[in-house]
């Protein structure tokens, strides 16, 4: 079986690529790049290799499969929220061919076991690629770690006490250090939960107005530092998730130039909303760490245009009905984000923010090296995980037709220029709206 | 084409109260117990004059209270129109009182029917007599003046307007043909 | 003119317009409560529901009794017999409540925008009656009528009003009110109880009693909650009463024709001191009176016509 996509502009920052050439697939690899491949007027045609499925993608980018670090599959534990085969299947048709997911399951995603479910699940599904991500402290708990050697060997690619910040410095310190000595990311969560506690929203002029107690941004940015600076003096390799606020830009600029191996990932709903969407107590647009404000938010685009922040990950956290029609400080947090990222994320490029080249960076090649995934990017040989974009398609978002269970988004009834119209993963169409 | 009419000038609207300030004092032999009762807006200024008009023949003031009947109107519930509410303001009991409600104009009788339920919160007076510049007929309750200034026979569809001094600058009654 | 809204949620969406015309209803209305026979029938077959998910004696009582002085059916549905206790959300509570057709529903809620959401799920008209931090809005219109009443007048005061900020819905209502009706609102309080930002409201802002009484025509005392200890909020009772309390000489500091309000429950001695809450500058329990007149006032204004 051989595809051949012909005539699109092919990106690809690892091989600093933007030009408009035909790709083959073949056997679940990329096999070939360049001009005219394809012999023109044959939709199939029998080559020595024998029969080729021949898709004309003129006019659109053929990008390295996108990538999203952090995902919520909800699976085992919240069936109701999300399952690993519908969440599989809004990474797929937002574009996405490897999806990581955080362990904050019922249970943890703290033990063989669980690792094991997730990475069986998700091969039964076939959908995309899921990388479990396991968590640091047994239950996340923050107390005793987790049995990092094993649920690497079982398939986790990172670990994480997402949700929860690991507030013990010293169980930080040991966990950056063991997992980097077998060169494992640690995914930071940074949230001082004594200046948070009792917080549904940014602290600023709109929690004053609104009477709603606020998450300052100090809250993130403490723990950020003392973070970066556990990590400066262990050399270890630490990874910052969901940055939110310029002063965490900041942090991690001068970490970065000081030479710490640190990496960081924002999310989409941070580069395009402020707290001005909580106005009228719209539980959607609920997330931890909060939509922030106009400065936080300029602060992010600098970031990813100059290289701070590395990634953007969806921080896709699907929520059932029940969890959010409820008063705003007692609605969970989270918003789903699978077929939303890469709309949200194409509006850097139009504003001139990224290039389409820095856009796939942040999306595809920088979050598989974050996680020492051999994926992102269309060198042959590779496997073949590759996403189809038509950038010039405007579309609307209706929550409803959303292939995740959460309908949690507060952007139902936006419009996006550019979407994922078909999503290659090793070799295998897994979605297409290509005519 | 509009149609208006002057029915009653200023003279005219003096002798009418002078006359009726003398059937009050007649009817109820002095001014014992007597008070007047305003129904805002027109009657308050009618009630104004009349207390005025006795105290001249009498040499005697008597009591005077503004009512404000919104709070016990019968279309409230049937009107996308809220009035807006303004004070009541009866400075006495009522209690044992021969009370003389002064009202502009008597049309259905519905103003009336809302004045004597609210009169009856404010006490149990000794009996309630009616007071009006013009009554134009069309009653839908069983209710009628005990002093009239001018019966004015109209059709539903003219409105018939007490301009007063006081409000509007200009003693006058007006009968015209209904906009609407 | 007339109130062409549905619902009474907060101070920051009326028009000075719709301000004046509740106050110019309450007024009207004040004489009500003075007859023997304390009841109109304007409200006869309404019925109002008092949906209180946080106790409250007072603000419970003063809209219970101008729903019967209107001759409204009122019902109080108090959290201690609520199912909210049972796990019933707040929209299930909202759906059976609307399906039993009452023709407005007061709510009190600890959490702030409770009532907003109320407002988007039922047909009903919805009057808040203070959420969370946020809004009290009756509260802020009983305190205007009440300084109208006194001064004559809203517009050039000023008004200071001392306490926890942060967490107080009566402090947001009266600065947005307030300052739409022309007065300068002063605020003051420790500095853990000045919410971020809250200059951007258009007052100004102390941290120190003395200062921001100076010359003002209106003092307003919040009402100190003794939970916020554990919140980091302040010291003690000692220390905050030691220089945040309104007394015989730090008053002084006021105009001489000052009016000290609070909006109760008074901690004695602690906020304002015994003297000073039973003195000649308290109109406290003049607040109390025109209470129900702004209720009654909202209550036929938002359901006194068709619906």
């Amino acid at each position: 079986m051989k595809l051949l996509l012909t005539g699109g502009r092919i990106i690809d920052p690892s091989q600093n690529v933007d030009a408009q050439m035909d790709l083959m697939i073949e056997n679940g690899k990329i096999v070939k790049i360049g001009k005219g491949i394809h012999k023109p007027g044959n939709a199939s045609w029998k080559s020595s290799a024998g029969e080729i499925t021949v898709i004309d993608v003129r006019g659109m980018a053929i990008v390295p499969g996108l990538i999203d670090i952090h995902t919520h599959l909800r699976e085992p534990g919240f069936e109701y929220r999300e399952t690993i085969q519908t969440g599989s299947a809004a990474a797929a048709t937002g574009g996405f061919t490897s999806i990581a997911c955080m362990p904050n399951t019922k249970p943890v995603n703290d033990t063989r076991s669980v690792t094991e479910y997730i990475k069986k699940k998700a091969v039964s599904c076939n959908i995309v690629n899921v990388y479990p991500i396991a968590a640091i402290s047994v239950g996340s708990e923050g107390t005793t770690m987790t049995e990092f050697r094993d649920l690497q060997d079982a398939g986790a690619v990172a670990f994480s006490d997402d949700g929860k910040p690991v507030t013990d410095s010293a169980l930080m310190r040991s966990a950056l250090e063991y997992a980097s000595s077998f060169y494992m990311p640690i995914i930071s969560h940074c949230e001082d939960l004594h200046l948070s506690a009792g917080g549904s929203m940014n602290e600023g002029f709109v929690s004053t107005e609104l009477g709603l107690q606020g998450i300052p941004a100090i809250a993130e940015e403490t723990m950020i530092a003392r973070d970066i600076i556990i990590a400066e003096y262990t050399k270890t390799i630490l990874h910052i998730a969901h940055v939110s606020t310029a002063g965490a830009v900041r942090l991690i600029r001068d970490a970065k130039e000081r030479g710490v191996k640190v990496t960081a990932e924002t999310a989409p709903h941070y580069f395009t909303l402020t707290d001005e969407a909580l106005r009228e107590f719209d539980t959607y647009a609920k997330v931890n760490p909060p939509l922030r404000t106009d400065r936080d938010v300029i602060a992010l685009k600098e970031g990813l245009k100059d290289g701070t922040i590395d990634a953007i990950a969806s921080d896709h956290a699907p929520h059932a009905s029940t969890d959010k029609e409820v008063e705003f400080e007692y609605a969970a947090s989270g918003m789903t984000g699978l077929e939303t990222s890469l709309g949200l994320s194409m509006k850097l490029v139009h504003e001139g923010i990224l290039t389409m080249k820095g856009l796939i960076l942040t999306m595809s090649t920088n979050p598989a090296g974050i996680l020492k995934l051999p994926k992102g990017n269309l060198k042959i040989g590779s496997d073949a995980d590759v996403t189809v974009i038509d950038l010039d398609k405007t579309w609307l978002l209706d929550r409803n037709s959303m292939r995740s269970k959460g309908k949690n988004t507060p952007f139902h009834g936006w419009t996006f220029t550019g979407k994922a119209v078909m999503t290659i993963v090793g070799g295998d169409i897994k979605y297409r709206e290509l005519p | 084409m509009e149609q208006k009419k002057v029915v009653m000038d200023t003279d005219g609207i003096d002798r009418s109260l002078t006359r009726i300030a003398y059937e009050i004092l007649e009817r109820n032999k002095g001014t014992e117990e007597l008070c007047l009762v305003g129904i805002r807006t027109g009657g308050v200024y009618l009630a104004e004059r009349l207390k005025q008009k006795i105290r001249r023949l009498e040499g005697i003031d008597i009591p005077l209270g503004i009512l404000d009947i919104t709070l016990y109107r019968d279309d409230l519930r049937h009107s996308d129109k809220k009035p807006i509410l303004a004070k009541t303001d009866i400075p006495f009991s009522l209690d044992d009182k021969k009370v003389v409600l002064v009202d502009d104009v008597l049309f259905t009788g519905r103003t009336i029917r809302a004045a004597m339920d609210a009169l009856i919160d404010f006490g149990r007076p000794k009996l309630i007599q009616l007071a009006v510049l013009i009554d134009r007929g069309h009653r839908e309750l069983p209710i009628r003046a005990d002093f009239v200034g001018k019966n004015l026979p109209s059709s539903l569809w003219e409105s018939v307007v007490v301009k007063l001094t006081e409000k509007n600058g200009i003693d006058e009654v007006v009968i015209q043909e209904d906009t609407q | 003119m007339k109130l062409a809204r549905k619902d009474i949620l907060g101070i920051k969406d009326l028009s000075i317009d719709e301000i004046n015309l509740i106050l110019n209803t309450a007024d009207s209305f004040i004489e009500v409560s003075t007859r023997e026979i304390k009841k109109v029938p304007t409200l006869r077959g309404k019925t109002i529901v008092n949906l209180f998910f946080e106790a409250s004696t007072r603000t419970r009582t003063s809209f219970e009794i101008a729903g019967k002085r209107l001759s409204a059916d009122t019902i109080n549905i108090s959290a201690s017999t609520r199912s909210v206790v049972k796990g019933e959300t707040l929209i299930d509570t909202a759906r059976n409540l609307e399906a039993m057709n009452p023709d407005a529903i007061v709510i009190r809620h600890s959490a702030a925008g409770a009532p907003h959401m109320l407002a988007r799920m039922v047909k009903q008209s919805i009057i808040n009656a203070g959420d969370g931090a946020h809004e009290h809005p009756t509260q802020a219109l009983l305190d205007m009528m009440t300084i109208k009443e006194k001064k004559g007048k809203i517009a050039g005061l000023k008004v200071a009003i001392v306490g926890d900020i942060a967490h107080s819905r009566v402090a947001r209502s009266n600065i947005y009110g307030l300052i739409k009706m022309g007065a300068h609102v002063i605020v003051a309080g420790p500095a853990m109880m000045l919410p971020r930002d809250i200059e951007h409201m258009g007052v100004t802002v102390h941290d120190n009693l003395e200062k921001a009484i100076r010359d003002v025509d209106i003092i307003m005392m919040l009402r100190i909650q003794l939970e916020r200890q554990q919140q980091k909020l302040f010291p003690s009772l000692r220390e905050y009463s030691n220089y945040f309390c309104l007394n015989r000489q730090n008053i002084t500091l006021a105009k001489d024709d000052v009016l000290v309000m609070h909006p109760g429950p008074i901690n004695r001695g602690i906020e304002i001191s015994p003297d000073i809450a039973d003195g000649p500058y308290s109109v406290i329990l003049d607040q109390v009176t025109n209470g129900v007149a702004v209720r009654m006032a909202l209550l036929y204004l938002l359901i006194g016509g068709k619906q």
